[in-house]
């Protein structure tokens, strides 16, 4: 073995290289909750290609007992299971990594590196010899490498047999068979390798009161207990398994108790044009509406955002974005839709966008997006990503409270329009630039006409310059009004006064943290805030001008985050600087470690030269 | 321009419907569209049959596009709301306006630009989803606001006022109705208040999509020599294939009607469209008949109208999205709820 002999324990990265349409996922999925059920914090990646059958497809699990939240950018473990990726596979090891790969097929080439260490396993023909059907033989290969990869780090294997008999729950049969692939490939490697372990996981107590979930499956949940009625939908990667997750959750949680007939309603639509119309509608007469998409839809939604805005219908559209432009890499993640979902739509608009960065804010954030919604009767964006909605994350066990009651905002009953002389839809009766609404079906008095074309306070046609413009120049105040009540940002404060700063957003968060931290033991000190939302509140203005120079790090090629920060806040160009990546993978820490490294000595010039 | 309030005229001794309101309370706002124009006078008809339905307004809805035909939504039911929405997106914004509350009358009113142009994809799925809407289609072959561009229903040979002549084939809303699904399909003209009211009634009344294309003449570009979207032409060729009146549950069917030449559809409601047929051997409940009916009208070069085809026996998109009767807006939050114990239990999979 060429690897140091130094174990190195719960910290470590497994990579799983694969073709899709194996069946692989679930042999990852079993790999990452063993390791999770020890204890140990994980970060589970998929990185997967827009195919169905026969491309390369990895899987990595990092295996971090200090709890990070972001991608290391290591590879130690690699299992190459696909040929046609090895080279890449074992390009990428990091230095004393390991690399199991099918030695059914010996690949004396893969000797070219001396600074990794390689174990064949020959997984095909082991299976081949245990198994009869086909189908089942490519299957319980994927078994098989669990197996040998809880040979190599020492995963506790009743934990695995429990997690097989859970998965096989309904079909129980099945159970032996897994079980038996699983020790084809743990007893090969027990009895082949007695060496030193390089790599090692130890039972922890850290994962107690934590789930892994996905963001969209959280988001779709999150809908259910903000009390959505109403979902219209084009099927559109990455954010199809939101409404997946509704849908679910809906069929168990939302179903008349005696009846069975169904409190909501879910509508596939032709496309994305017509999911936004259908939602809006469903908005104006009262349901709590949303629908799920993606850039590309938000694209073709453009038009009804508009209307929205401007006839002032609260609704949520969740942006689960991936890589652009155009089709772009649509099983890719990148956070480029941060100036779409700002001004989305002709004319001017501005909207309310939140940015979760975990399925737990997935969850939390839903219920308050709706409540933003109706309260300021305004489309709400709700921009997570492919990273946050389809990966697996660690994160605390979601609670709801009890005394939760949706924001409605200000609907005008039957009795309230009795007391006025006439109903007025655009009037700022309160000073708050919040008109009142009525549903449609309430009362005779209430009734008003919803329109596109210009209009005036009294919810009438207009054409006449003045009154088209006080109806826009409220509506900018009510945007700027949001401010103080959207989801605030969060501040790290580094331990001693920092000049410089960190400002990110949604899935750039565990990377951004990591570097931060790391940073900080090499005594380089920066406060990190985290934006939550759109418009931005004063304290974001004020954290930048309280440091001499604050890094703007984001997810896509035209820094789109620090050219928002330009336009809507006074700050000077000069004290922003960029740090982006856009390749399209999840975050990693050290690409932001060594931008901010960069970046400092780059500023530390700048000043000694001026 | 901006918009006109109708000055209302009280007349003594104006006749009242079954709730006291007269047929003045279903008006809207003043038109502001041509003189003469067929929309106007499709506008009374809804108007007139709301009244007789002695609907509450209120409990109407009416959506629109863009276009001459959906500014009309403003003109009648002032105390109903009303959404003028985007050009060719009624049929979504209806859809999830109907899904939010079942329990309301709908009427879309659009035009043949907003149909079957840029919303023909629209309409084409609402009539998938039959959800329960009357859709009125103002069909005149032109662009008006536009000034005078064809439409897509305009026909082959039509010629325009500035004497281009259309060559394409015409889209009849019917027709592709009729293939897609709609479950109450009809064809007036705005001239012929006879048939329309009753016909309006009907298509409030079925349980389902309802469309009624309506030849609504184009004062302003399309009412020349050589359109086939004229006042004379529409006149000169009109057929009357079945008349459909709308019977109330209240009410019996006391006449005693010839069979085949007469027949009665019962409603969801337990009120009935009674059906005279113009043509004895037309059974509008037939779905291949009106096809072939429809489609070789055209050959005839004769206007078809009537109610030409009805299907009570479908699920509606409420009843196949297994709503139930109480609209999902009206559903306390405390139903809504799953509550934090059930969030518990179920998050023991994600373990």
């Amino acid at each position: 073995m060429s690897a140091s002999t130094e174990t190195r324990v719960n910290d470590f990265v497994i990579k799983i290289g694969t073709v899709n349409g194996t069946g692989s996922a679930s042999a990852n999925e079993l790999l990452m909750k063993t390791i999770f059920r020890m204890g140990v914090p994980v970060v589970g990646k998929n990185i997967f290609p827009s195919n169905i059958q026969g491309l390369p497809t990895w899987y990595e699990i990092r295996v971090t007992g200090e709890g990070h939240a972001g991608r290391s950018g290591d590879v130690n473990i690699m299992i190459a299971m696909n040929p046609e990726s090895y080279e890449r596979d074992l390009a990428e090891l990091t230095t004393g990594g390991i690399l199991i790969y099918d030695s059914t097929w010996p690949r004396p080439h893969f000797m070219s590196r001396a600074d990794v260490t390689v174990i064949g396993v020959p997984l095909s023909s082991m299976c081949n010899d245990a198994f009869k059907v086909a189908r089942s033989r490519i299957l319980m290969k994927n078994m098989a490498y669990v197996g040998a990869v809880a040979a190599l780090i020492d995963l506790d294997v009743n934990v695995i047999h429990g997690l097989v008999d859970e998965m096989f729950a309904a079909k129980t049969k099945l159970i032996p068979a897994n079980r038996e692939a699983v020790a084809l490939g743990y007893d090969f490697v027990t009895n082949t390798y007695k060496g030193p372990k390089a790599f090692k996981v130890e039972a922890l107590g850290k994962t107690d009161g934590k789930i892994m979930i996905d963001g969209n499956t959280a988001a779709g949940l999150g809908c259910v207990y903000a009390g959505a009625t109403f979902g219209s939908w084009y099927p559109i990667t990455p954010s199809t398994s939101l409404m997946d997750g509704f849908a679910n959750y809906c069929s168990l949680l939302r179903k008349h108790p005696e009846t069975g007939e169904n409190l909501y309603c879910i509508i596939q639509a032709e496309d994305e044009l017509a999911a936004a119309g259908m939602a809006m509608g469903a908005a104006w007469n009262g349901a709590r509406a949303f629908t799920p998409t993606s850039g590309a839809g938000i694209s073709l939604m453009s038009e009804f955002i508009g209307f929205a805005y401007y006839a002032e219908v609260g609704l949520v559209y969740f942006d689960i974005m991936r890589v652009g432009p155009s089709t772009g890499m649509p099983t890719r993640t990148q956070q480029c839709d941060i100036n779409l979902t700002a001004y989305a739509s002709h004319g001017d608009t501005k909207h309310i966008v939140v940015y979760p960065a975990d399925p737990g804010e997935c969850f939390t954030m839903a219920a308050q997006a709706f409540d933003l919604a109706e309260r300021f009767q305004t489309p709400v964006f709700f921009l997570s990503d492919l990273d946050i909605g389809m990966n697996d994350w660690m994160v605390d066990e979601l609670t709801w409270d009890e005394n939760y009651a949706p924001d409605r905002g200000k609907i005008m009953s039957s009795e309230q329009l009795a007391e006025i002389k006439q109903f007025e839809r655009y009037m700022d009766h309160d000073g708050d630039h919040i008109p009142y609404r009525t549903l449609p079906g309430t009362d005779p008095k209430g009734a008003y006409f919803l329109r596109g074309s210009g209009h005036n306070k009294h919810g009438k046609y207009t054409e006449i310059s003045e009154e088209y413009q006080e109806v826009v120049d409220r509506l900018n105040l009510k945007w700027k009004s949001a401010a103080d009540h959207v989801p605030q940002p969060i501040v790290t404060r580094s331990k001693s006064k920092a000049k410089y700063g960190v400002i990110a957003i949604g899935s750039s968060d565990g990377a951004v943290r990591e570097a931060c931290e790391g940073l900080a033991k090499d005594g380089i000190h920066l406060d990190y805030m985290r934006i939550r939302a759109f418009p931005f509140p004063q304290s974001v203005e004020d954290f930048i001008l309280d440091h001499e120079a604050v890094f703007i790090v984001e997810q896509n090629r035209d820094a789109q985050l620090l050219n928002l920060l330009l336009t809507e806040t006074t700050v000077p160009r000069e004290s922003l600087v960029s740090v982006k990546y856009y390749a399209g993978q999840p975050l990693g820490y050290r690409f932001v470690h060594q931008a901010l490294t960069d970046g400092i000595a780059a500023l530390s010039k700048r000043k000694k030269s001026a | 321009m901006t918009s006109f309030v109708k000055p209302r005229i009280d007349l003594k001794n104006a006749p009242v419907n079954d709730i006291g309101m007269t047929r003045q309370d279903y008006d809207g706002s003043m038109s502001t569209l041509c003189a003469g124009c067929g929309h106007d006078s499709v506008t009374a008809a809804m108007a007139r049959a709301f009244y007789e339905l002695s609907i509450e307004p209120h409990k109407a809805v009416k959506v629109s596009g863009i276009g001459c035909s959906s500014k009309t939504t403003a003109y009648f039911l002032k105390e109903a709301h009303g959404a003028n929405t985007v050009h060719g997106r009624m049929p979504s914004f209806a859809t999830g306006a109907m899904a939010a509350n079942s329990a309301l009358t709908y009427i879309g009113v659009s035009g043949d630009g907003d149909s079957l142009s840029i919303g023909i994809g629209q309409m084409i799925h609402a009539m998938r989803r039959n959800p329960n809407m009357l859709y009125m289609l103002e069909n005149n072959g032109v662009y008006g606001l536009t000034k005078g561009q064809f439409s897509a229903s305009a026909d082959i040979g039509s010629k325009a006022k500035k004497g281009a002549v259309n060559e394409q084939p015409p889209i009849d809303p019917c027709a592709l109705g009729l293939s897609v699904g709609a479950s109450f399909i009809a064809r007036s003209f705005s001239g012929d208040r006879q048939q329309l009211v009753p016909l309006i009634k009907a298509g409030l009344k079925h349980k389902g999509f309802a469309l009624i294309d309506v030849i609504s003449p184009c004062v302003s570009f399309n009412d020349h020599k050589g359109s086939t979207k004229s006042y004379e032409h529409t006149y000169k060729y009109y057929h009357k294939a079945v008349h459909a009146d709308y019977v109330p549950p209240s009410q019996e069917i006391k006449a005693a009607y010839d069979e085949g030449a007469t027949m009665p559809v019962e409603l969801h409601d337990g009120g009935k469209i009674l059906l005279r047929k113009l043509d004895p051997d037309y059974d509008p409940r037939d779905r291949g008949a009106a096809f072939s009916k429809i489609i070789g009208s055209k050959d005839s070069d004769e206007i078809l109208t009537g109610l030409l085809y009805i299907d009570e026996t479908g699920e509606d998109m409420a009843e196949q999205n297994n709503l139930e009767a109480r609209p999902l807006n009206q559903i306390p939050y405390a139903e809504l709820n799953p509550g934090a114990k059930a969030l518990k239990e179920l998050q023991k999979s994600f373990r």
